[in-house]
């Protein structure tokens, strides 16, 4: 009984310690934080009191410098070789590398210097060697997957500085009073944007059902045909936008959530970076790899190159509506 | 194929699989999971130093089924796992001695994200070193240049909103010079990896063809390079950014960020293009010219800037001037000088900004010279740890940055002639202008209080992550110093090694 006891004691402190429960130091920090958001005038000394005071009045007035910078009329010999100077260097820029284009090898000459032994191997081996017949999704899925791998994760880091800089959080003190406010307030769009019209909701009816099936056509077949990953994903994203633009956020948030947002793309991403843990580590090791490649032309074939593309068509979808939406309104 | 030739791709991949999982974690298991990942990779990468330091030759490491020229491949030598080494530490101890302040600055609700961006900008410098294709290159200076700019915005003050949306457009500028480069060199050479690219360069030398294209992509990528890494001209963008952000983030973006930058432009001149075709262009003299500008003009705007971490932003531009006064003078023990202070300044500038952002703090959450005083009476680590800084800046001996300014006379007199003069009359005016800036505001916190002066009650209680991670860093740049000789002979002679 006692040894229960313990056991559920220890549970519930390893969750209290995943759910960020405080402890001693983060309270600290934490009243710290909220004594600087508000100071007790009444208790600081008069040092601290003009230092706050010095403080405050520096944000606002580099508050108010990034509203008027556009209108100050300050400086107009600056202001003009500012410009001059602008268009001195565009100008230069497109004339050197327009000239530059001029000294390069002719597009489409057959003994261009892109025309060797690399190219050569991904137009002649690249079926036999990936099994993906669109020879395109063969490269950056198998051959550098690498670069691939790298790609998907700048989406994931753009999503994450959007999210963290736009993204209004109820369980935060900073931003509860503006969220209340936004709706209501005459001068957000939000205010303003057309509910419940008739005809986008009609329209949409018929065309985020084939959207979407488009978009997961294009998805599952990027190792057959043109597309992959990326397009794929890019026309789900735009299913997803127009449904959330005729319906509203209220309707989809019924199935799409801040919480759905980051588990699709933590899986999404988990599993490309451990299947790509597997072939990269049976690749340099010289280790045969087990997965089949499959019959080319088949939808079960090229190996990891379709479950690949559809973790890719997951992050790009979802990484689309979550700019949308986090621009749009500050929240998924 | 030894065991340990695989770190290098654990860290990678682990860096990248950690900031995935940190998306859906609060704060403090955010925390410890991004400790304890840098703590490993940290340890793996010394596995990989001590790997290479007993081989004394660089390997090449197939990402995939496919060799080289059609898959990506990595390349880890003496030099690359020497400065990653560097680099590892102060990620670690920066991250740790900062923690504090992070935990009070950032919005709680959304401090995983600030460790997300930690790893990526990690995972990104990682890359950088190792790779050995110029287009993954491109790719992990895009997840660098987006994760820093989050990181610079990581306090969301007004101040930090203006630095990151500027540093974001320099940045960018920076990064499209480069792609517009790279592209052109694809188009001349036909390869992306780094040794095809260089068999292909001197083919094109041998033969004179597409000599214009070659030298604007040498211009590109140059110019491009140095805009990120604020070389004194492009340098604008860069106080606002280091002197208003939460201090492990000053410390990592002037530590690691601006070097990943410097190391890619290194190994661009060496093993992609190839030193010799570099010499020969003229572009060494002008990163010479504003190397030197750069040396001289940092330290003036340092001794004119009012507060602390001001003071220590513009002594980056400085010691950045320093590196590329380095590269600028077309010698082997230029590059050799230009790679060891990288690494001199990435431990000695993450210090400074640690421990002078919570001095600040200990000091009643000013950021003006004049409460510093006496500071080293109630906060005494904080105090030594930036003395330490201050004299390893200036110069003094047994110390790092004493070392990069020998080697950089003595490689200026091995060249002689002009470059002689101007490097010697630059070294002695700006270890003037450092002395007069870095040893002024050190005396400051040993002159005890008079009465009658200002003193501002601590905003922060002293904590045992700040006193690791000073007492790390102190002890890394104390290494330096005293192992500097072992570590430029392993730097000259992994040059050898490394095109």
């Amino acid at each position: 009984m006692a040894k229960k006891n313990k056991k559920s004691r220890w549970i519930d402190r390893m969750n209290g310690w995943l759910s960020d429960e405080q402890g001693a130091l983060e309270r600290e920090m934490e009243a710290a934080q909220e004594q600087a958001a508000a100071p007790d005038i009444e208790k600081l000394s008069p040092a601290e009191l003009r230092w706050a005071q010095e403080e405050q009045e520096e944000e606002k007035r580099i508050e108010a410098a990034m509203h008027t910078w556009t209108e100050k009329k300050a400086l107009p010999f600056a202001r003009a070789l500012y410009n001059l100077l602008c268009v001195g260097i565009c100008v230069t820029m497109i004339a050197l590398l327009l000239y530059t284009v001029t000294t390069l090898p002719a597009f489409g000459d057959p003994n261009h210097p892109i025309n060797n032994e690399v190219s050569a191997r991904y137009i002649e081996k690249g079926l036999q060697e990936t099994g993906a017949v669109n020879i395109v999704t063969g490269m950056i899925l198998d051959y550098r997957a690498f670069d691939t791998l790298g790609e998907s994760s700048v989406l994931f880091t753009a999503a994450m500085v959007v999210l963290f800089l736009l993204r209004k959080d109820k369980d935060s003190a900073r931003y509860s009073q503006l969220a209340q406010t936004m709706d209501q307030n005459p001068h957000s769009d939000t205010y303003y944007e057309p509910k419940n019209d008739i005809i986008l909701q009609k329209t949409a009816t018929i065309l985020v059902p084939i959207v979407l099936l488009l978009g997961v056509y294009v998805v599952l077949n990027g190792h057959l045909s043109p597309g992959g990953g990326f397009s794929g994903g890019a026309i789900m994203g735009a299913g997803l936008i127009l449904y959330v633009t005729a319906f509203g956020f209220d309707k989809m948030r019924r199935f799409f959530t801040y919480k759905t947002y980051q588990r699709v793309v933590l899986v999404a991403l988990l599993t490309y970076a451990i299947s790509k843990c597997y072939s990269f580590y049976t690749g340099a090791n010289h280790i045969e790899s087990i997965i089949p490649l499959g019959t080319p032309g088949a939808i079960l074939s090229s190996g990891l190159i379709l479950v690949l593309n559809i973790c890719v068509g997951f992050i790009v979808a979802c990484t689309m509506y979550c700019f949308y939406a986090v621009f749009r309104k500050g929240e998924l | 194929m030894h065991f340990v030739q695989n770190f290098p791709f654990f860290c990678i991949l682990l860096t990248l699989i950690c900031a995935v999982v940190t998306s859906v974690l609060k704060g403090r298991p955010a925390r410890w999971l991004t400790m304890s990942l840098i703590t490993v990779v940290t340890a793996m990468t010394v596995c990989v130093l001590g790997y290479t330091l007993a081989t004394g030759d660089s390997y090449v490491y197939m990402m995939g089924h496919f060799p080289a020229p059609w898959g990506n491949e990595i390349r880890i030598g003496v030099i690359e796992a020497l400065m990653m080494t560097v680099f590892c530490f102060v990620t670690l101890f920066s991250f740790i001695g900062g923690m504090v302040p992070s935990i009070r600055e950032i919005e709680k609700t959304k401090y995983n994200i600030y460790c997300i961006l930690v790893d990526l900008v990690f995972l990104a410098l990682q890359a950088l070193v190792y790779t050995n294709d110029i287009f993954t290159a491109y790719v992990f200076i895009e997840i660098n240049t987006l994760a820093a700019a989050g990181l610079v915005m990581m306090r969301q003050k007004g101040r930090n909103l203006v630095a990151g949306v500027r540093y974001m457009i320099m940045n960018l500028v920076g990064s499209s010079l480069f792609l517009l480069g790279i592209s052109i060199l694809y188009t001349i050479t036909g390869h992306l990896l780094m040794a095809n690219i260089h068999e292909g360069v001197a083919a094109l030398a041998e033969s004179g063809e597409y000599q214009i294209p070659l030298t604007i992509v040498v211009a590109l990528v140059t110019v491009g390079l140095s805009l990120k890494s604020a070389l004194y001209p492009f340098e604008k963008w860069l106080p606002g950014a280091y002197s208003n952000a939460t201090p492990t983030v000053a410390a990592m973006l002037s530590s690691l960020v601006s070097k990943g930058y410097i190391f890619l432009l290194i190994k661009f001149y060496v093993r992609v293009i190839g030193f010799d075709i570099i010499c020969s262009l003229g572009v060494l003299d002008v990163l010479f010219v504003f190397g030197v500008l750069g040396m001289i003009m940092g330290s003036v705007s340092a001794v004119r800037a009012k507060t602390t971490r001001l003071m220590i932003a513009y002594s980056s531009v400085a010691q950045i001037g320093y590196i590329f006064t380095a590269l600028g003078l077309r010698s082997e023990i230029g590059i050799v000088c230009a790679l060891w202070h990288s690494a001199a300044h990435a431990a000695t500038k993450s210090m400074l900004f640690v421990s002078c952002a919570e001095m600040d703090d200990a000091c009643g959450g000013t950021h003006l010279r004049k409460h510093l005083r006496g500071a080293f009476y109630h906060s005494p680590l904080l105090a030594l740890a930036f003395s330490l800084g201050a004299l390893n800046l200036t110069g003094v001996p047994l110390l790092s940055v004493f070392m990069t300014k020998i080697t950089l006379t003595q490689a200026a007199i091995e060249v002689g002639g002009r470059h002689m003069g101007i490097v010697l009359g630059a070294v002695a005016i700006s270890t003037l202008l450092n002395a007069v800036y870095f040893l002024g505001t050190a005396m400051t916190l040993f002159i005890p209080t008079k009465e009658g002066d200002e003193v501002l009650p601590p905003t922060v209680r002293k904590n045992p992550f700040t006193t690791v991670g000073l007492v790390g860093l102190m002890a890394l740049n104390l290494a330096m110093g005293l192992f500097s000789q072992p570590f430029l002979s392993a730097l000259a002679e992994g040059l050898t090694r490394f095109a």
